[in-house]
Order: C-alpha cells, then sequence, then structure tokens
C-alpha cells in the first residue's frame, strides 16, 4: 500500500512539474510579439524573487525589505563578470553571493523583528544602491552597464527574445522545483512553525537561529539570480533598477497575491508584471488605478488574490482550497 | 538511579524570587508528581528545566549532564518533552503537522531534512497517536479549531511523539471530560510502566494521588515537603498552604 501511495505521489509530482514546465515555456511558442515576451520573461524573473521572498517572509515570517539590493547584487555580479566567465558561471554565482550575504543579513533578524527588521533590510538596500551608484569606476555610477549580452550554448546564442525566454523559463522553474520540494520536506513545516510560534518551536528542536538564516538567504539568493537574468533581457542596467521603490514591489507581490501559500506569490508576481502595461491606455493615471487596484483586491481578498483561485476551485471541486505546499 | 535533578535551583525576576534554592531528585521510572498552590513556582520550575527561562542560580542535571541554561532546542533533543499549562500550539498548522514538526526535528540533520520527502513511519506514529487520544478524525483541521480539551489532548500527543526519556506534564488532565481524564491517567500509569520517567504538575489532588509514586510540594518558591502521598497528604506545612491556618480563616 504505501508503495503504491509513494508511486503515486512520484507519479503526481513528475506530472505537475511538466505541466508548470510547459507552462512557463508556452509563451516562447505562442507569442511572437517581442513585447509579449518580453512581459513573459519579466512575469518569470519577478516570480523567481516573489517566490524566494515569501519562503522568507509568508513562511519564516520574517520581512525584508532588501530584495532590491540582492537582484542589484545578481544584476551587477553577471554584468561585471559575464563577459570573462560567462553567463552560465555568474549567473549561479550572483546567487551565491546574494545568498551568503543574505546569510549575514540574516543574522538581525535573530535579534528584531517586524518593523525594526524592515528597518535594518531597507538600510541595507540603500547601501547597495548608493555604493552601485558611487562606486562609478567599477559600476559605472549612474550610467549603469550597457551592452549586456545575452547567453549562448557553443554555437546556439539566445540572442532572439523567444529564445531567451526559454533560458529565463528554464531557470525559473528550477527554482521553483527546489521552493517546491524545500516546502513541502520538513524544512516548510520549521520555518511555518517558526511564523507562528517561535518560542514554541524551540522547545520541539527548531533551530531557530539556522532556519532563520536559511530563510533569509533562500530569498536572497533567489532575488540574486533573477538578477542574473535581468541584464540580458534589457540589454543594460543602472542602480535605478534595484533602488528601495522596487523592494515595496516585490513585497506588494507576495502580499496581493497571497502571503504563504506557494500558488499565491506566483499569481502575484503576475499580476504585478501585467497590470501596469496593461493599464497604460490610461498614461499618466496608471500608477494610481495600479495602486487602486491593489488596495481594492486587499479589501476584498485579505488572504490575496490567491483565494480568488480558491473560489473558484471550491466551487469546480468542492474542496476547500487549492494548496500546492503542505 | 537519579535521572534528573535539581541542586539548589533559584529564579528572580527583578525582585521577586520564583524559586527560591529548589532541590528536587527523581529516579529512572519514577512517577513524580510536582504541587503547590497557584503562584507557588511550579511551571516556573518546568521552564527553568527546560531551558525556556534562564536558571537565576543553580544547577539542573538530566543523566549524569548538567544542562543548567542549555538551549530549550538542546534539551528537547536530549530527550526532554514537556506539555503546557497555557496552551501553546502553531494555529495555522494542521493537527498532524503540529504532530509531525514534535519529531522531525530530533531525526537527522537539518540538510537531511531537507531531502526528506517521505514521512511514512511519523505520519503512522502520529495517527496511532491521535487515534489513542480520539482526535484522529481531526488530523486535517488547523489546531486553532480545536476546543480546549483537543487541544490539551494535542499537546500531550506531541510530546509522546519521540518517547522522550524524561516527560514534564502541566497540568495534563486540566479541561479535559472525566472519561477521557481517566483514560490519560490510565494512559500515564501505562507509559511509566514501560520505563519513562515522569513528572507531573497537577491541581487535581486525585489524579496525582492516584498517579504518582513520590511528591515534592512547593509554596512561595521552596520546597516545603516530600513523600509518598500519604505522607503528604498528612503533612501540616503542606495543609496549611493549601487551606491555611485557622487564624488566617478568622481574618
Amino acid at each position: 500500500m504505501d508503495k503504491i501511495n509513494q508511486g503515486m505521489r512520484w507519479q503526481k509530482m513528475v506530472a505537475g512539474s511538466l505541466c508548470g514546465l510547459v507552462l512557463l515555456i508556452l509563451p516562447s511558442v505562442i507569442f511572437k510579439s517581442q513585447y509579449f515576451l518580453y512581459l513573459s520573461s519579466l512575469a518569470c524573473i519577478y516570480m523567481i524573487v516573489s517566490c524566494g521572498l515569501n519562503i522568507t517572509m509568508g513562511y519564516a515570517g520574517q520581512i525584508s525589505l532588501a530584495q532590491a539590493g540582492f537582484l542589484g547584487i545578481g544584476a551587477y555580479t553577471g554584468a561585471l563578470l559575464g563577459s570573462t566567465l560567462g553567463f552560465w558561471v555568474t549567473l549561479p554565482l550572483g546567487g551565491l553571493i546574494a545568498f551568503v550575504i543574505g546569510l549575514g543579513l540574516g543574522f538581525p533578524s535573530l535579534r528584531v523583528k517586524t518593523h525594526f527588521l524592515a528597518m535594518v533590510t531597507i538600510g541595507f538596500t540603500v547601501i547597495v544602491y548608493l555604493v552601485l551608484m558611487n562606486e562609478q569606476q567599477w559600476t559605472g555610477g549612474p550610467y549603469g552597464i550597457f551592452n549586456i549580452k545575452k547567453p549562448s550554448i557553443g554555437p546556439f546564442a539566445f540572442t532572439s527574445p523567444a529564445a531567451y525566454h526559454i533560458v529565463v523559463a528554464v531557470v525559473t522553474f528550477i527554482l521553483l522545483f527546489f521552493a517546491f520540494w524545500a516546502l513541502n520536506s520538513p524544512w516548510g513545516r520549521a520555518f511555518k512553525a517558526i511564523r507562528e510560534n517561535e518560542g514554541r518551536a524551540e522547545m520541539l528542536g527548531v533551530s531557530i537561529r539556522n532556519y532563520k538564516l536559511m530563510a533569509f538567504a533562500i530569498g536572497a539568493g533567489y532575488a540574486g539570480v533573477a538578477g542574473g537574468l535581468i541584464g540580458p533581457l534589457f540589454g543594460y542596467i543602472d542602480p535605478t533598477m534595484f533602488a528601495l521603490g522596487f523592494s515595496f514591489l516585490f513585497l506588494l507581490m507576495v502580499v496581493v497575491g497571497g502571503l504563504g501559500r506557494f500558488e499565491g506569490a506566483l499569481l502575484g508576481a503576475i499580476i504585478v508584471a501585467i497590470l501596469p502595461e496593461t493599464l497604460r491606455f490610461a498614461e499618466q493615471y496608471y500608477p494610481i488605478i495600479f495602486a487602486l487596484a491593489a488596495v481594492l483586491i486587499m479589501i476584498f481578498m485579505p488572504k490575496g488574490s490567491v483565494s480568488f483561485v480558491d473560489w473558484v476551485y471550491k466551487k469546480l471541486t468542492g474542496k476547500e482550497e487549492l494548496q500546492l505546499t503542505k | 538511579m537519579k535521572v534528573f535533578e535539581t541542586r539548589g535551583l533559584k529564579k528572580s525576576f527583578q525582585e521577586f524570587s520564583a524559586l527560591k534554592g529548589v532541590d528536587i531528585h527523581v529516579n529512572e521510572g519514577e512517577l513524580f508528581g510536582l504541587i503547590g498552590p497557584n503562584g507557588s513556582g511550579k511551571t516556573t520550575f518546568f521552564n527553568c528545566v527546560t531551558g525556556t527561562l534562564k536558571c537565576s542560580g543553580g544547577n539542573v542535571f538530566f543523566r549524569g549532564k548538567d544542562i543548567t541554561n542549555k538551549g530549550p532546542d538542546a534539551i528537547y533533543k536530549m530527550g526532554i518533552g514537556r506539555t503546557f499549562q497555557l496552551i501553546e500550539m502553531f494555529p495555522r498548522m494542521t493537527v498532524l503537522d503540529n504532530m509531525l514538526l514534535a519529531i522531525q526535528e530530533s531525526q537527522g540533520s537539518m540538510f537531511g531534512r531537507l531531502l526528506t520527502m517521505n514521512e511514512d513511519g511519523n505520519v503512522k506514529r502520529a495517527l496511532d497517536l491521535l487515534g489513542f487520544l480520539k482526535i484522529s478524525h481531526l488530523r486535517d483541521e488547523y489546531s486553532k479549531n480545536l476546543s480546549y480539551g483537543q487541544q490539551k489532548l494535542l499537546d500531550f500527543g506531541m510530546v509522546l511523539m519521540t518517547n522522550p526519556k524524561l516527560i514534564l506534564l502541566d497540568e495534563p488532565t486540566c479541561g479535559v471530560e472525566a472519561e477521557m481524564r481517566q483514560e490519560l491517567m490510565n494512559y500515564i500509569r501505562d507509559l511509566n510502566k514501560q520505563g519513562h520517567t515522569i513528572i507531573v504538575i497537577e491541581h487535581n489532588m486525585d489524579v496525582v494521588m492516584n498517579l504518582c509514586t513520590r511528591i515534592a510540594v512547593l509554596d512561595a518558591g521552596e520546597k516545603i515537603a516530600e513523600g509518598t502521598p500519604e505522607e503528604i497528604q498528612n503533612n501540616a506545612q503542606v495543609i496549611e498552604a493549601y487551606f491555611g491556618t485557622e487564624e488566617d480563616e478568622e481574618c
């Protein structure tokens, strides 16, 4: 019986993963417009950041406004070292550097909480921004770095938007799969336990220090990898792309999507990536409509827009909510 | 053989002394009772022993090792489990997840746990325990939706998940219906017969007198008596601590 259950579990996981991979790559096949392909790639990159932030904040309960800073670290690692080491080395390297710095930044989370922790992480993003802006000899300062090339494997270059989207989609898939795996392992339960009742979790043997640091570092590493994908997408980077405002945008994705819900963070990323573009007709009024839409979502769906998906799911299947992770 | 011992255990909160040098020892396989009026320091004693509160003085020994002021996670992994007077749950986690959390950190390394997908063994143990406690039908319910009595049972179930060597029970039968109380008492006795050493804090005198082989009494942070249930029942100092003196009554 156990073997059958386990077999079914693996079958479900493989089938779900394949569906996810196909969905992520699909825009490369169906979209011909460069604009839609750019939007799809941007949504994937946002998904990586918000998925990581959801682990830090939604699951482990540690607020972080440092994601824009980590994104910048990943992007500049790729842009500065890409020509010598190549994209395939600098992409994980950017993630690794952000991961290690994230471990360091995780230490304050062992001492301070909530808005005090938010202040620490805001400080971090501002410091990264100032370094990128002022260390002109390394970073190009306010002018940024131009001519960032798209990657290639041997003779095959992913230069077209459709080809580059495949690269972004596959990287997104790998990172989402790892997050899904981790959140379904005992780690996910430990993260949630820290969010729910830190003191009690510690009394059940949960090492608060280790898990909090890992939650912080994973979120940072994810943003670092996402940063490495941004440079080749735009072809250039400058410090304003990693300013504090973007940290709030990532926070918005997780909250609007559904804090602590794997699928919620992904939905939030898609909404935040696409909504401003669909509101371009409103010209100068679009930020107002965008902000209003976010406020309305939070008023009518306090658990995030994923609760709308739950509602549809309940209508169709009669089950309470669609939950991809435990 | 002593499995657990405190020597001169002290705990102060600024000016107030909650524990004033408590000496207690519990032998292997013993079912030991800790009683005392409200505010006598019983739960503070548990909190100090399990690392939740830092001791202000004295020492705690477990199986010959000094565990004074070690972290709660380390003490739990050494094999001391406890339940709580005021329930401490993970409200937005299911009953089954609460049970599984109680055991997962005692198994393997942190990175080993990341690779763990198959928890069938733990799930089976959790369901067996929930079945015994008659709350297995609530396995997928968020623990915040459980009644007080059900949460108490879940708390009890969680402490049993790891099969700890020393079990500290803080008012285990409080808020539990009479029939289940009797079953819980039987289960505590069975656990004890299986070789578990147990310390019980309890307000219900029937429970503690029927259950325990040896009892210590705390009053205002001091141990005022220790002995068999009969000795404790006839101890004048204990009677005074619980019921006051005749002069108090006249006042």
